[in-house]
């Protein structure tokens, strides 16, 4: 999970070991994560998280920052999540942390670098670069959730598959942006990224190239009212609470 | 020889039906525009083997802004579903759902998300609509598996859910009268599936239900919990991709054969949010159970949904399994198309999904080195009454015995049943199962995914080392079926049951012809 502490707000580039949160309220388990950002003045190499709640319109002042891992195509969902694992159900808070640990645990060995490292239940890179047709296979919605268990805050593909595409959008576990051009030859795993929503950029600081990103589409609406149930209640579908 | 000229045959014949208004280029995975809604495709490279003819029907000019009426299947079970008279591709609308699934697996989260969103006493928005199906991780020690069946149940009391395949005793399956098995085979066999409904289920197999008529598709559990409540989902109304098989299906070749080549054909990303709708005169050959894998592997080349329009087979199979009435629609004469395939079945030939990708498509002939340890015959996708009865269709014919361990998993108590009771054509009264001992096959198990999708390290039959299995199976992306370094081939039951016998992948002609 990208979460920084309120302290680190000024324009440093963080270091490769990111400090993380240490605790997660139970709070922020529960709301869209990506929606947690400020509107507060943006700043674009670090966000501090002021609210635990899910804020609506995360578009414009949002931004992500971190380690990148990068992965090829037709990640399947098996080897984001192994079938083994699903007997943990996303909904009670020790198996959501659990499952984080899993998380790309299923790739095969030709991924020198773990995810996660050994002994560890967070991941260091907290946005992901992909091929074509990323979470391709199952409709678990325990491979979202076991990448923002990790730590990832998004994911930057060449195109996904649906379902997974629709648990993303539905849990808010992580930001599904598409890439213009196959970035994932471009970039390495440990690259240092920032992720500009509201410009729809991504800029690798490693190599120094920037790449534009498709906006957001149809999703963008559901998103930015904080996932389905919201979009449904703030568009009058279901009452509100 | 006799197969080579028939291929050189088909080059010609095939070339012949291309015509020059075809634009022809390289397709590769980056062309696919998803927002294009009018491309065209054309064959891979060289026409060495072409099996299919490609095409984009014109629009006709009243498709092309102004307000049109011709809708495709897809569309119009939407449209009803959505209470409009008319939409189109691209738009999102709320739909009423008719059928809610959920299993073992995704039950408990899809519980979790419905009683935080709509609190603890809340109700589901219509008991009789929900079907809770318990079929993934079964028969297992594994504590966590065995509670998440206990949360569906209490879920289940709790809420006086009308269809509840519920499981008590894990040592012995008949000991469970209400207990039914894999989900997809389960809805079809209780009359859950009917033309011109929406079926939504917590499985990406969901779209096995398309056989019958219908919109079926997977969605997650959050999705799942939202639905629980309201009975409604927001769904983007796909583009149809159609596919005309026609011509007789050959002895040898299966309703599995035909999905792995159309895989084969448009990649794991081909038909990615969009409908594919199987047509033509093979199709309407097919019965229920072979149209259902079919539809089965729609979500392995991306595809939002799978659909065969009803007709009086799938009537027939209705008659004695549901008494609630159904409207079937069709897709109109003049609907829009965003691609049609054409493929002449006759010319086709057993092929298998090699490691690890199901649309790794090879010709099962070409594959006749490759040596296996294992062979498995289950799951939705090939574990179904008649999946064993064309396997035991080549044990038959054979008379020999396995040369490698041939694990049997019926999907349901159902088709054990059959297994064990209905007799195999030409084998002078045998039953499937005295057709598997004779072969030395597995005793087969209790009926569940089991090792489809791996599971819980003591699953039957899941792969604990890295070997080389023919499955009936769906899909065989790196540790599927439990080892990261085993190798999985999907293929026909046909071809399974003939690399069972010769401990190599074989193409059934060795035995059927």
């Amino acid at each position: 999970m990208a979460l920084f502490s309120a302290a680190t707000s000024t324009a440093t580039v963080l270091p490769r070991n990111l400090a993380f949160a240490s605790s997660l309220s139970r709070s922020l388990l529960r709301s869209p994560r990506f929606l947690s950002f400020p509107t507060a003045p943006r700043n674009r190499a670090s966000v501090s998280i002021q609210a635990p709640r899910a804020q609506a319109a995360a578009s414009s002042s949002a931004s992500f920052h971190g380690l990148c891992y990068v992965v090829g195509d037709n990640i399947d969902t098996d080897q984001i999540i192994p079938a083994e694992y699903l007997t943990l159900v996303p909904s009670k808070p020790d198996e959501y942390e659990k499952l984080g640990s899993y998380a790309l645990i299923g790739l095969p060995a030709s991924y020198a670098t773990r995810f996660i490292d050994a002994g560890e239940t967070k991941t260091k890179y907290s946005i992901v670069i992909a091929g074509d047709n990323f979470g391709c296979g199952s409709s678990r919605e325990h491979a979202p959730v076991a990448l923002g268990a990790a730590g990832v805050s998004a994911v930057v593909a060449e195109s996904y598959a649906r379902i997974f595409f629709r648990n993303s959008v539905a849990t808010g576990e992580v930001y599904p942006l598409e890439s213009e051009r196959r970035i994932c030859e471009e970039c390495h795993t440990g690259d240092v990224v920032t992720i500009e929503l509201g410009e729809s950029r991504l800029i690798n600081h490693t190599t120094g190239k920037e790449y534009q990103l498709k906006p957001i589409g149809d999703a963008g609406p559901v998103i930015e009212a904080g996932g389905i149930f919201a979009y449904a209640r703030k568009t009058g579908m279901i009452p509100s609470r | 020889m006799l197969l080579l000229t028939t291929a050189s045959a088909s080059i010609s014949m095939a070339s012949s039906l291309l015509s020059p208004s075809f634009t022809s280029f390289l397709r590769t995975k980056k062309d696919l525009s998803l927002s294009t809604f009018s491309y065209h495709r054309c064959l891979k490279g060289v026409p060495r083997r072409i099996r299919c003819a490609v095409s984009t029907p014109q629009r006709q000019p009243s498709t092309t802004g102004s307000v049109r009426t011709a809708m495709t299947l897809t569309e119009k079970i939407l449209a009803k579903a959505s209470e409009k008279a008319q939409l189109s591709p691209g738009d999102n609308v709320w739909v009423n759902v008719d059928v809610f699934m959920t299993h073992d697996v995704c039950g408990p989260g899809s519980i979790g998300v419905f009683k935080r969103e709509f609190g603890e006493d809340a109700k589901v928005w219509d008991r009789e609509k929900v079907v809770m199906i318990p079929d993934h991780y079964i028969f297992t020690n594994d504590e966590r598996a065995n509670r998440n069946v206990d949360i569906i149940r209490d879920f289940c009391h709790e809420q006086n859910i009308k269809y509840f395949y519920d499981i008590t005793d894990r040592s012995n399956f008949k000991a469970n009268p209400d207990y039914k098995g894999v989900c997809h085979v389960a809805l079809a066999q209780e009359g859950h599936c009917r033309p011109g409904e929406v079926l939504l289920g917590t499985d990406s197999h969901t779209c096995t239900a398309g056989a019958f008529g219908q919109f079926a598709t997977g969605i997650g559990t959050t999705d799942g919990g939202f639905v629980l409540g309201t009975g409604k989902l927001l769904l983007k109304v796909p583009p149809t991709l159609r596919f005309v098989l026609d011509g007789e299906m050959p002895n040898y070749l299966l309703s599995k054969d035909l999905i792995l080549q159309i895989i084969g054909e448009i990649t794991v990303a081909g038909a990615t949010y969009k409908s594919m709708e199987f047509v033509g005169t093979t199709i309407e050959s097919l019965n229920m159970e072979e149209r259902m894998t079919l539809c089965n592997m729609a979500v392995e080349a991306g595809g939002k949904n799978g659909v065969i329009p009803a007709d009086g087979t799938t009537f027939k199979y209705l008659e004695d399994k549901t008494s609630v009435p159904y409207e079937p629609v069709y897709s109109d004469q003049q609907a829009s198309f965003l691609s049609e395939y054409r493929f002449d079945v006759s010319k086709l030939e057993p092929v298998v999904a090699k490691p690890h990708s199901p649309d790794n498509r090879a010709l099962a002939r070409e594959c006749k080195d490759v040596k296996i340890d294992r062979v498995y015959i289950g799951s939705c996708t090939g574990g179904k009454t008649e999946d064993f009865m064309a396997a035991a269709k080549v044990f038959l014919a054979s008379g020999k015995k396995v040369k490698v361990p041939t694990y049997l998993v019926p999907a349901t108590q159902k088709v054990w049943m059959d297994v064990y009771s209905l007799p195999v054509p030409g084998s002078g009264g045998k039953t499937c199962s005295q057709i598997f001992e004779e072969a030395g096959c597995d005793t087969p198990a209790s009926p569940s995914c089991a090792a489809c999708l791996g599971g819980p390290k003591d699953t039957y039959a899941r792969m604990n080392e890295p070997q080389v299995c023919v499955s009936t199976t769906n899909r065989n992306f790196p540790g599927r079926m439990g080892h990261k370094e085993g190798q999985v081939y999907l293929a026909s039951p046909y071809t399974a049951a003939a690399s069972a016998l010769t401990g190599y992948v074989t193409d059934p002609r060795e035995f059927l012809q």
